[in-house]
Order: structure tokens, then C-alpha cells, then sequence
């Protein structure tokens, strides 16, 4: 289908099905009960899985298929919100002009970036690119915020560029000449598709289970199942196994008389721009843009979530977006108060204790059960969750031999 | 989910997805509009859900944990639980411990690392998990301005904590958002009259500036109401809000001829570069035949702790202190102490104020609605929270009230006694034209 090979079709229909069901399966837990704390079928959280699982992908093809390690890749996820957040304030509040010129801009930045950087491998290069990214970020900080009207002037420049560390955000004396500045009841417009608001959403009630339908998240998926399909293209081309050459032995490709700048050069700038539209559908769903989105804490995440998933592998990077975000936004929302509804159930010195053992890895101390997981991946499963995947349907594979003369033995390899 | 292996039994689960798919117009409901309460996330049932978004990491998780204690105080208080604390003093008397509109209060915290993007991220999961009617806290005005931004998108209310900043309520005020603690302006025009009585007009002053939005403001408010009074500012400058070792920003101070130095810096940053400044020996100096004098605008208990022995016979100004004696202070310290066994600071006392003035005005429009609490809230006068008569002024949503002046203590009592009170300027001397900040109100916005 579409160019792919068959597994790589599978791959895809699997992909899309759990895009498409994501509000089902990210709500398994009915809404009154206690589990439902580790819901994550709400739209905010969806959307940040399918935008991170797109800057995921996009750094994948730079450092799964080339191998050079980006430190600074939260610059052009910045330059892309940035850049659409200005297309919001000039133009008008329909998306798609915004994620073109996100798009563009941080792909015109990452060519810049990576002309300069790529003349060095390694962690030099590593080095290079978080210099940039930091000066980005030093550059939005401050630099770009100064007021550009004059101090007497209350226009649109008065916080500068870029908005300092308040961030960038629409007022209501926008010209947004395509648009309208105000709405009728003298609200700021909501980002919108043709008039399809991102905020749209309609729920669905299933006795004690709710599913919510959000507009923003199956645009913001839509796209991604596009990035996704471009990457795996991009895999299985004759250009991706030039990059996978580059990975594999740079020295040697070069004495053959291959210049492989040109092809290192083209995939930063590709996975630039996938980190250009991450940041542009950031501010589509939730039209702010802070500096430190371009710190270099969030250009660690990325690496991180490429290789919590597994680097080079394709859905890698979407289900390691998936995890950190998970934890980010789920486990560090778990108070105390929380904990002994939990354990309310057992004596009281042992729910006392119970909660003084959890609490430090919940809460405010969510990146410490973050580290211990990806100390944990990284030592057993140095593939990433992929790697756990395919290990468990091994299990599986083999149970399925045994046990096929079972009643339900079709069941378990479908699970 | 693998697609081989059609079963009969898995085909028949298909087919009843479909079918419930096809069936589920029926029920369909809009989440963002519920038809008949006509404002995004109306109570349902018997309870009611207020989102306490602070800073539980970070270089002001510190303000954070103590807004935390004093909104689990509040939620306590208006189920009918501890002794009722400052509802009883409170001027309006629509609140009775019966929860809110007869709704049992409940919560939910997050955590916004000072950080805008991880504040709206934490805001959002609760307006769209959790329900919640209203979000509040923050302890950093860039994060109380990002949310506040979210919250008037969304429809909810915003009750701002600790921001200090003249933008929250100037240039980025927004209709659904209100803000009880007092701002950098406030603070200059405090502060100005006694500085200029304790250390002269004819002075020079240099500033070290936390490089954000509230520093910002704090500089500008203190530079113009100083130089009113004649004095001189020698330089400006900006120090990372991440920066905790100051050294290399002090020793230029003291080549610059400067005999004042002004530390726009909170919490973390305040503790670390007054530590620095007086470990390099500033205050025993004497310049231009005067001695060096330091001034920190915007005070904390948090920070007066957290500097130790540094903070003695240094000017500042802060919302509030536990040692004020009116009825309202000593019932607030009174329970927070019992529960917690020491008294609040001042970020506690606005997160419970701001708490209960919710939870009155919802009373008293008889709605959740945030067109109602706007409407309950615009020029609303009250007393009893701890600082005198105050004004919920309608058109930036600030609150007016008197403003303390402080001075590190010279001989504390205990750990807690660490600031006295210098002056209580009055409420009328710190009010300005609602006008002079630019930027908007908007109108208020219920999200459906």
C-alpha cells in the first residue's frame, strides 16, 4: 500500500488504528474510579503525545538513520512556534499558514545551523548544536524581548519579538488582517481549520466511561500519520540507506569519494523542519511560545524519548514521546492526598509508611521514576521499548506453538 | 492489537463497537459546551473542583509548598472543617462551611516548575480532566501571566497567587483573571517616602535585576519613585533568574561610585545575592562619605529565613505579616499555626484569601459562572482578610489595600520573628489610573 512493503503497511495500519482509538485507549479506566488517575485520554495530553511522537520521528531520522547526535533541536521547535505564533497575530487564526511558515522558517534555521555544525562529528558536533540552541534560547530570553516600540508606544512590538519569558501571546489589538481581531463577544479567536476550532470537542458517555473526541487532537494526528509515513519513506530510500552508510562508517564512505555532507546536511535540515512543525501545532493547540521550549532540558527530552523508544527503529520515538509525556503530565499530578485515598484500605502504620515509599516517585519526584526507568531500558533493553516489544511477542510467538490446540489459543497472540 | 486472527468472538466485539458508534449521536454531548448551565465545566453532582497549580520544583518551590498548606487550609475551612479561620472576620458573611453554593470543595494540585509552558500544560489537564471551576496559584508573574492567558481562552477563572508583577493586572490583564497580592508599583510608591526619610535624597543607586518580567517592572516602579526623590541610579543590571552565585554581579558595585544597592531578586535569588553582597563586606562600607545601604522590594518570611543574620536593618515591602494584629491576621496565623505548627507567609495568606474571595463571590452571584464571580467580584469591598479595608477595583481587577513596609529585625525573637513592621502606607497613597499599564480587560469569557 502507498509504496510501503507489507510489514511496513502493517506497521502503518497499526500506527493509524491507535491514532484513531487513542481516546478509547488512553481512557481504560471508568471515570469515577479510583484508576481513573491514570487516565490520559483528555485532549491536551493526546495532542502532546502525537506533537512530541512528530519531534520524536523527525530527530530520529537525524540521529537513527545518521548518527549525529543533535543537542539543540528545541531551537527549531521554538523558531516553529515562534513563527506561527506570528502568523496568528499578522494574518489570521487558521493553521495551515502557520505550520507552512514553521515549517519554512525553522527549515531555513536549521540549514544555517547545520551548515556550521556539521563540519564537526561526534560530540563536537553534539557540542555545537546545544551551543546554538542555548543562544537561541539566550536570544528569545532577552535579547529579542526588548521592547521594539519605544517605551511610550503600547503596540505590538512592546514585548519585543519573541515576548521574553512570559512568552508570546496573542491580545486582543492583533491585526490578524485575514481574520477578525476580536470575536463577537470580545474574546481573543481560537486557532481553527477553516473554521473548525481547535478546542472542539464532543464527548461521548458510555456508562461509566467517558471518551473525549477532540478537533485539535485528530488534526494534530492527521498530520502526524503524514510525518510518520514521510519517515518511513524516507527509511527505506535510497536516501535513507545513504544515511544509514554515514551512520555505519563515515571515514570509509568518504575515501570512496563521497561527499556525505550533502546527505547529513539534508537530513538535519528534514528533521529541523519536523521539529519546525512540532513546534507550529504546539501553539496551534495552546497559542503561547516560551524561551524554554528551547532549553536545552528540552532538547535532552527528545534524545531521551528517542531512545527510552528505541533509536533508529520507526515507532520508536512516537511510543517513547508517549512514555515521558505520560509520566510528565500524569505522575506528577499524584499528591498525597491522593496516595492515602489509595491505601486507605490497610492499618494505619503501614498505610503511613506505603505513602512515605511512594510519595518521592510520584508527585514533584516524577523525573526520579523517570530516570530509574530509562537507567532500566537502557541497561536490559538497549533497543528501547521496541526491543521489550519484540521480546514479549517472542513469548508469545513461542507460546503460540504450544498452545494452539487450545480452546481460546487464538486469542493470546492477538493480545 | 494485532490484525490477523479474526475470531468469531472478536468479529462480534467489532461489530458492537461499530454498532455503538453508529447508535452514539444519542449520547453525544458537547464537552466544552454543557447545554443547559451555559459555562464550561458546571458542577455536576454534589461537589465542586478548584485547580491549585504552584511551584513544587524549582527556585521557588519553597513559596509553592507554603501556598499548598494554605489552599489545603482554605478547602478545609469552607467544607465546615478546623475553626473556620478568617471566614469569621471576613466582612461578607455569605460563606457558612457548607462548601461552596452547598457543593463539597475539592481539589487537585499541579506542579508548574516556574516554567509557562509546563504551567499551562498542568492548567490544562486540569480544566479538561479534572473538571476544575477554577485554577489559582502560581509564584512567578511570568507563569501567573501565561495562565491567566489559558484561563481566559478556556472560560475559567483565574485567581492569581503570588505575582508581584504590574503586568499581571496592567498590560496582560484579562477579564477572568483577579489578583489580590499588591505589585511593583505599589511597592515603589511604599517604599520611597521612607527610604528617602531614613537614607536622604541625594543618593545613588545601582540595581541587580532578576532577568524576567517581574524584574522588569520592580526596577522600573522603584527607579521612577526614587528618582522622584532625587536620587541617582548608577546602573542596571539583569542577572539570570537561574543564577545562584551573585560574586561576579557585586564586585562591580563597588567600583561603580554606587551607595545603594537594590536587589530586584526573589526567593532563591534575593537569599543568594544579599548573602553575597554582605559576605563581600557592602553594608560595613562607607561611600561618598555615607554608609552602604541595601534594599530588597519585594520581602518574604520565606527569604528573611533563608538569608539568616543578613536580612538585619534592610528595607523592603511585603503584603502582609503574620505579626499584623488585626482580628482577621491573628484568627488566619491562628489556624494555619495549629494545623501546620508555625505561622504563614505572606504567599499563603494571598492563596487562602483569594481562595475564600472565590468562593464568597460564587456564593453571592449564586453561580459558577465566570461572568457571575466577575460581576460579584468588579469593585467589590471588603475587610477583615488581613489588610485592612480592600478594593477589588473593576477595571484591572487589583486589588487595593494598604501596603507594609519592612525591616529585617535587629534582635528576632525566633525563628519566625524576623521582619518588623516600619510603616503601614495607606491604600489611598499606592492607587494609581487603572489606566497607565495599557493592555486590555476583555470581557469575560464562561467558555460555552
Amino acid at each position: 500500500m502507498l509504496g510501503l512493503s507489507a510489514k511496513d503497511t502493517r506497521l502503518f495500519l497499526i500506527v493509524i488504528a491507535m491514532v484513531a482509538f487513542a481516546p478509547f485507549l488512553m481512557n481504560p479506566f471508568p471515570t469515577d474510579s479510583a484508576m481513573a488517575q491514570f487516565n490520559a485520554g483528555y485532549p491536551d495530553l493526546m495532542q502532546r503525545f502525537v506533537i512530541f511522537g512528530i519531534f520524536a520521528i523527525g530527530f530520529n531520522i537525524l540521529f537513527g538513520l545518521t548518527g549525529y547526535l543533535s543537542f539543540g533541536h528545541a531551537a527549531f521547535l521554538g523558531v516553529g512556534s515562534y513563527a506561527a505564533m506570528w502568523v496568528f497575530k499578522l494574518l489570521g487564526m487558521n493553521v495551515l499558514p502557520a505550520l507552512a511558515l514553521s515549517i519554512v522558517l525553522s527549515g531555513l534555521f536549521a540549514v544555517v545551523i547545520g551548515y556550521v555544525s556539521l563540519r564537526r562529528s561526534g560530540i563536537y558536533f553534539s557540542i555545537l548544536t546545544l551551543a546554538f540552541a542555548m543562544m537561541s534560547y539566550a536570544l528569545a530570553y532577552s535579547v529579542l524581548a526588548a521592547d521594539m516600540d519605544g517605551p511610550d508606544q503600547q503596540g505590538m512590538l512592546q514585548k519585543g519579538l519573541t515576548g521574553g519569558e512570559t512568552g508570546l501571546q496573542l491580545t486582543l489589538s492583533d491585526p490578524r488582517v485575514l481574520g477578525q481581531s476580536t470575536t463577537a463577544e470580545g474574546n481573543i479567536p481560537v486557532p481553527n481549520l477553516f473554521g473548525i476550532e481547535m478546542r472542539d470537542a464532543t464527548e461521548l458517555v458510555l456508562g461509566n466511561w467517558a471518551f473525549t473526541f477532540s478537533a485539535g487532537y485528530y488534526i494534530a494526528g492527521v498530520i502526524m500519520l503524514i510525518a510518520f509515513y514521510i519517515s518511513i519513506r524516507i527509511f527505506r530510500s535510497p536516501f535513507g540507506l545513504m544515511l544509514q552508510a554515514i551512520k555505519t562508517n563515515q571515514t570509509r564512505l568518504n575515501y570512496t569519494g563521497l561527499n556525505s555532507r550533502p546527505y547529513t546536511l539534508a537530513a538535519f535540515v528534514i528533521s529541523g523542519m519536523y521539529a519546525g512543525l512540532a513546534g507550529g501545532l504546539m501553539v496551534a493547540m495552546d497559542p503561547l511560545a516560551g524561551p524554554e521550549r528551547m532549553f536545552w532540558t528540552a532538547s535532552g527530552e527528545v534524545v531521551l524519548m528517542t531512545i527510552l523508544g528505541g533509536v533508529g527503529t520507526l515507532i520508536g520515538p512516537v511510543l517513547g514521546a508517549g512514555a515521558i509525556k505520560y509520566m510528565e503530565n500524569i505522575l506528577s499530578k499524584i499528591n498525597k492526598d491522593t496516595l492515602y485515598e489509595w491505601f486507605s484500605f490497610m492499618p494505619d502504620g503501614l498505610e503511613g509508611l506505603l505513602v512515605t515509599m511512594v510519595y518521592p516517585f510520584v508527585g514533584k519526584g516524577w523525573h526520579l521514576t523517570l530516570g530509574i526507568i530509562f537507567m532500566l531500558v537502557v541497561i536490559f533493553l538497549p533497543g528501547g521499548l521496541v526491543e521489550g516489544g519484540q521480546r514479549i511477542r517472542g513469548l508469545f510467538g513461542r507460546k503460540k506453538k504450544t498452545e494452539t490446540d487450545t480452546p481460546d489459543g487464538a486469542k493470546s497472540p492477538a493480545e | 492489537m494485532s490484525k490477523s486472527n479474526f475470531t468469531r468472538r472478536g468479529l462480534l466485539k467489532t461489530s458492537a463497537a461499530a454498532g455503538g458508534a453508529l447508535a452514539a449521536p444519542t449520547f453525544f454531548s458537547n464537552a466544552m459546551a454543557d447545554g443547559h448551565a451555559g459555562y464550561l465545566n458546571a458542577p455536576q453532582g454534589s461537589s465542586v473542583t478548584l485547580g491549585f497549580n504552584v511551584p513544587q520544583s524549582g527556585p521557588y518551590a519553597d513559596e509553592g509548598a507554603d501556598e499548598l498548606r494554605a489552599y489545603e487550609l482554605a478547602v478545609e475551612h469552607l467544607n465546615g472543617g478546623g475553626d473556620g479561620g478568617m471566614m469569621n472576620t471576613f466582612s461578607s458573611k455569605a460563606l457558612t462551611g457548607n462548601g461552596i453554593l452547598g457543593k463539597k470543595v475539592e481539589y487537585v494540585t499541579g506542579d508548574t516548575q516556574t516554567k509557562s509552558d509546563a504551567a499551562r500544560a498542568s492548567a490544562k489537564s486540569m480544566i479538561e480532566k479534572d473538571g476544575a471551576i477554577m485554577i489559582t496559584g502560581g509564584s512567578s508573574s511570568g507563569v501567573a501571566v501565561a495562565v491567566q492567558a489559558l484561563c481566559q481562552e478556556a472560560g475559567i477563572i483565574f485567581m492569581a497567587g503570588l505575582t508581584h508583577s504590574n503586568d499581571t493586572t496592567g498590560k496582560d490583564k484579562k477579564a477572568n483573571g483577579f489578583r489580590h497580592f499588591f505589585n511593583s508599583y505599589m511597592s515603589g510608591a511604599a517604599l520611597a517616602p521612607i527610604l528617602a526619610a531614613n537614607y536622604g535624597t541625594d543618593r545613588n543607586a545601582y540595581h541587580l535585576t532578576a532577568d524576567y518580567n517581574w524584574g522588569y517592572t520592580t526596577e522600573e516602579a522603584v527607579r521612577t519613585s526614587t528618582e522622584a526623590l532625587g536620587w541617582n541610579t548608577v546602573a542596571a543590571v539583569k542577572t539570570p533568574l537561574t543564577q545562584t552565585d551573585f560574586s561576579s554581579y557585586i564586585a562591580p558595585v563597588l567600583q561603580s561610585g554606587a551607595d545603594v544597592l537594590v536587589l530586584n531578586h526573589y526567593g532563591g535569588n534575593m537569599v543568594n545575592s544579599l548573602t553575597n553582597a554582605v559576605q563581600f563586606g557592602l553594608r560595613a562600607k562607607e561611600v561618598n562619605g555615607k554608609n552602604f545601604e541595601i534594599i530588597v522590594p519585594l520581602y518574604s518570611r520565606l527569604m528573611a529565613k533563608g538569608a539568616g543574620a543578613n536580612v538585619k536593618g534592610i528595607f523592603g515591602s511585603t503584603n502582609w505579616h503574620w505579626s499584623l494584629q488585626d482580628e482577621g491576621s491573628k484568627a488566619f496565623v491562628k489556624s494555619f499555626g495549629t494545623k501546620y505548627g508555625f505561622p504563614p507567609s505572606q504567599a499563603a495568606h494571598t492563596c487562602y484569601v483569594q481562595t475564600l474571595l472565590y468562593a464568597d463571590a460564587a456564593e453571592r452571584a449564586g453561580t459558577f459562572n465566570p461572568c457571575g464571580i466577575d460581576e460579584a467580584l468588579a469593585d467589590f469591598q471588603f475587610d477583615g482578610m488581613g489588610n485592612g479595608p480592600t478594593l477589588y477595583r473593576a477595571e484591572d481587577h487589583q486589588c487595593f489595600k494598604d501596603v507594609l513596609v519592612v525591616k529585617g529585625k535587629e534582635n528576632p525573637a525566633n525563628e519566625f520573628d524576623l521582619l518588623e513592621i516600619v510603616e503601614v502606607t495607606p491604600a489611598a497613597q499606592v492607587t494609581y489610573d487603572a489606566s497607565i499599564f495599557g493592555g486590555e480587560l476583555g470581557t469575560c469569557n464562561p467558555g460555552a
